[in-house]
């Protein structure tokens, strides 16, 4: 062993210090605590809540726990997140490749929509979407239905509802859909190895997510219908529609604003993924005889991946942590729900902060382990 | 005769016929579209409504197809092929582009200008169906200065002109003084634009009384004379501060402070403070202090010591995994349980360190990626000229990987910008702050759309330059490796 006391001097006064700063916030903490009268705990968690949410996913009223107002938050904060991210990346990936047209309208149009809707603090533009352009919509009264079945009104967006008849049988199948396609990848991977044959697995995937769910309403006794919202008058001049989905007005400005800010740095990512192929790939592939189509799977799709994965999963996370920003026009998420009105109730800021925090910290780390384990699945395996 | 006029392929042998038919059906088409949107003129309106509104689209798009034709020789029509109509489909997208312009000018041009009203100062004037540039005009004050009392905006309008003079102190210095301008960037406009800020625009003695501080300087500039260049480093580190605790806690006493008080200026509290001037005022202190500490954790995470790294890389990862508006939720409910009771911070002050702190970890991110790409013939060759490790990283290492990461470190300051009106978590109002509290004023309700395009044309301008002037930075810097 070879200690040397240079090596040990700076890591010691590092480490010192910030115990000595963490110590001196716990010590203090403790004293504040004492002299409030409040005990540190996790106990208030399966205490009665007492406080409602205005849309949640799950069953949820007053007489739940904490608990329980944490999970209504945290879906809340995930449904969101995954909505935006859907939209963001489709939106991104359009206008990404409309960048790069070479059609100068297109490419302005897109470049003009990057620039300005990345250049608006996002919760600005929450509050716009939110506060000014969804108040100028109908009242439920004066709405006109879209497809007749749709109605957009000032108090949220209502969708027909699905009833489902023998639902699990229609999972069911689609679960052995996704399974069969799986295989038959993996197959048609083995015996192109193999035999050099390459066997269509687009179109039988295609065909297999179609057709199985299509047997199970043929054969599997699977029914559907739908229940359509109906305007219902609750005073004078209050209407509410009745039945099918309501989607508040909350989560559609802030899907919409996430999605729109979001994508316009997803566009970036692709647009820089897509250049930083070399023309030279293009070219060879090209000329070793594959069609446009091969090109784009088989060449060029998988080295702009490459590049384009790393910051979209950045961006991936920064939607998550701004979708945060929900507090801002009280959609009910995880920080509005626990860390604002529960932590009014309870008073206990530094356990309810620390979980909304070791949640979002958790929620960041398990999307970057997901998409840093496909990412190194996709690098190049150098022989 | 017929095979002249060949009615699917137009090309060169046709040129005339098809040139003038495209062009005249293109020509239709979007006069259709400019009367039906400036004019409300339906020219098709005879046709059932669903023909008639696809018309224009149809004529478009037939036109577009004749006067497609390759190498025609008309530089002008070559060019427009080019650019807009290389196929089937870019043509369809283009004209739908051309179209939603021409129909989204007459509505936004009349919201903005026709229909709008300027005049007046009371809510009665705005009328019209147009933007209510009135109500703007009355708020003017407050969301630039927020509750900064009026009689008093002239210290935040003088200290930030002469904080942009002083900023732009570089542009002028001549190659002499060149080499002092990091210096001065660094370390001594900070401290001025600090003491501007915490003196001048603050008025009390918030943190610095100003005379300890100009005795603490003066004395320690004068004995610094003395002092053996070999020294003046370390002397310069510690003795002014020192001195300056030492006068302010010790020598002098209370009864003194007064003193420290320029006579005349009222105390705002920084609660007061707000609209654009406070985005400023944070923008620019998170950006000073987080540079710093960024590039601290950054050199951390790089280092050879096992423990620095894994405290450095906690810190970056912390800070990165959560969401901006909960560390300011911890600054505002959680830090004040973690001090000492008797121990003040202003919530001003715990924003910032908040916001600096959660933009460094970014920063530092932002400065690895240029450490990283260094070759590492970089280091082994500023270490076998024994070098230090400090000497090696300031002289050779660090003003490579700043200029390697000047677009990322823009970036990063764009997102600080941006994310400054989240400050109102903790009760501070910056511009978009105070556009919600003076859209619930119950005198000038219903103008959320003005206040919101407002505060949205200022932001996008102050982000779009200085994404432009990073891009000038960065292309000036450029070097060729």
């Amino acid at each position: 062993m070879n200690f040397k006391l240079k090596d040990i001097v700076p890591q010691l006064i590092t480490v010192t210090v910030v115990v000595l700063v963490f110590g001196f916030f716990t010590y203090n903490a403790q004293i504040n605590m004492e002299n409030r009268g409040i005990d540190f705990g996790y106990g208030f968690l399966s205490q009665e809540s007492s406080f409602d949410v205005q849309f949640s996913l799950i069953e949820y009223d007053g007489s739940h726990s904490y608990f329980r107002a944490y999970l209504v938050g945290l879906l809340n904060t995930i449904l969101v997140s995954v909505i935006g991210i859907i939209i963001a990346t489709i939106l991104g990936v359009i206008v990404g490749v409309a960048r790069l047209s070479p059609n100068y309208l297109i490419n302005k149009f897109a470049a003009f929509y990057v620039e300005f809707f990345r250049n608006i603090p996002l919760l600005l533009q929450i509050f716009f979407w939110y506060f000014a352009a969804l108040r100028a919509l109908p009242l439920p009264q004066d709405a006109e239905a879209i497809f007749g079945v749709f109605f957009l009104t000032i108090k949220g967006l209502y969708v027909p509802a699905f009833i489902w008849q023998n639902f699990s049988v229609f999972f069911n199948s689609i679960v052995a859909a996704i399974i069969a396609i799986i295989v038959i990848r993996i197959y048609a991977k083995r015996v192109q190895e193999n035999q050099g044959k390459q066997i269509p697995v687009f179109l039988i995937s295609i065909g297999l997510i179609f057709i199985l769910p299509l047997l199970s309403f043929l054969i599997g006794g699977v029914g559907i219908s739908f229940e359509v919202p109906v305007l219902k008058q609750l005073a004078t001049t209050s209407f509410i529609y009745e039945g099918g989905v309501s989607l508040p007005p909350e989560l559609i400005a802030l899907t919409l604003s996430l999605s729109l800010y979001t994508a316009t740095f997803i566009a970036e990512c692709v647009r820089a993924g897509i250049q930083g192929v070399g023309k030279g790939q293009k070219e060879a592939a090209a000329s070793i005889g594959l069609t446009p189509n091969q090109v784009l799977k088989l060449v060029i799709m998988p080295q702009a991946l490459r590049i384009i994965i790393p910051p979209t999963t950045n961006q991936y996370l920064n939607l998550t942590k701004n979708s945060s920003l929900a507090a801002a026009i009280a959609y009910p998420d995880l920080v509005l729900v626990f860390a604002g009105t529960a932590l009014m109730q309870t008073g206990k800021a530094i356990e309810i902060v620390s979980i909304t925090m070791f949640t979002y910290l958790t929620l960041s780390i398990s999307i970057s382990l997901l998409m840093n384990w496909y990412n190194k699945k996709i690098a190049i395996q150098e022989k | 005769m017929m095979s002249k006029i060949n009615f699917l392929r137009p090309d060169k042998n046709n040129l005339n016929t098809f040139l003038y038919l495209g062009s005249f059906l293109f020509f239709i088409s979007v006069l259709d579209v400019f009367l039906n949107s400036f004019f409300s003129l339906n020219l098709t309106g005879f046709l059932p409504s669903f023909l008639s509104f696809l018309l224009p689209l149809i004529l478009g798009f037939i036109g577009l197809y004749f006067i497609r034709i390759e190498f025609s020789g008309i530089k002008q029509l070559d060019l427009l092929n080019k650019h807009i109509n290389t196929n089937n489909f870019n043509a369809i997208l283009s004209l739908l582009i051309i179209f939603v312009i021409i129909k989204s000018i007459p509505p936004i041009l009349s919201w903005f200008v026709i229909d709008a009203s300027f005049a007046g100062d009371t809510k009665d004037v705005c009328t019209g169906s147009g933007a209510c540039w009135t109500y703007i005009k009355v708020w003017m004050r407050r969301f630039m200065y927020g509750m900064y009392p009026n009689a008093e905006q002239w210290r935040i309008n003088l200290s930030f002109i002469a904080l942009v003079l002083m900023g732009s102190v570089g542009y002028f210095a001549t190659d002499k003084f060149k080499k002092y301008l990091t210096l001065y960037y660094v370390v001594i406009y900070p401290l001025i634009a600090f003491l501007f800020i915490f003196f001048f625009i603050s008025g009390g003695p918030v943190f610095f009384d100003f005379s300890y501080g100009i005795i603490a300087a003066i004395l320690s500039i004068i004995v610094g004379f003395f002092i053996p260049p070999k020294y003046k480093f370390y002397y310069f580190l510690i003795v002014p501060l020192t001195l300056y605790i030492t006068l302010k806690y010790f020598i002098f006493f209370e009864e003194y402070i007064e003193l420290g008080k320029l006579d005349g200026l009222n105390w705002v509290e920084t609660g007061a403070w707000g609209g654009l001037s406070l985005t400023f005022i944070i923008s620019f202190f998170c950006l000073i202090f987080c540079f710093p500490i960024g590039m601290a954790f950054a050199l951390g995470r790089r280092s050879g010591f096992p423990l620095i790294r894994y405290i450095s890389v906690g810190f970056i990862e912390f800070w990165r995994g959560v969401p901006l508006i909960t560390v300011l939720f911890m600054s505002a409910v959680m830090f004040p349980m973690f001090l000492p009771e008797d121990f003040f911070i202003d919530k001003l002050v715990r924003a910032i360190i908040a916001i600096s702190l959660f933009e460094a970890a970014y920063v530092a991110e932002v400065i690895r990626g240029g450490l990283q790409a260094l070759p590492r013939g970089q280091y082994e060759a500023a270490k076998s000229l024994g070098m230090g490790y400090w000497k090696m990283h300031i002289f050779v290492i660090l003003p490579q990987a700043l200029k390697l990461v000047i677009p990322g470190i823009a970036n990063t300051f764009l997102a600080l910008v941006k994310d400054t009106p989240l400050i109102f978590v903790v009760g501070l109002l910056e511009i978009v702050g105070m556009l919600n509290l003076a859209k619930t004023n119950p005198k000038w309700l219903g103008f959320a759309m003005e206040g919101y395009v407002f505060a949205a044309i200022i932001f996008w301008i102050i982000c779009y330059a200085m994404s432009k002037y990073s891009y000038n930075l960065e292309q000036k810097y450029k070097t060729d490796r």
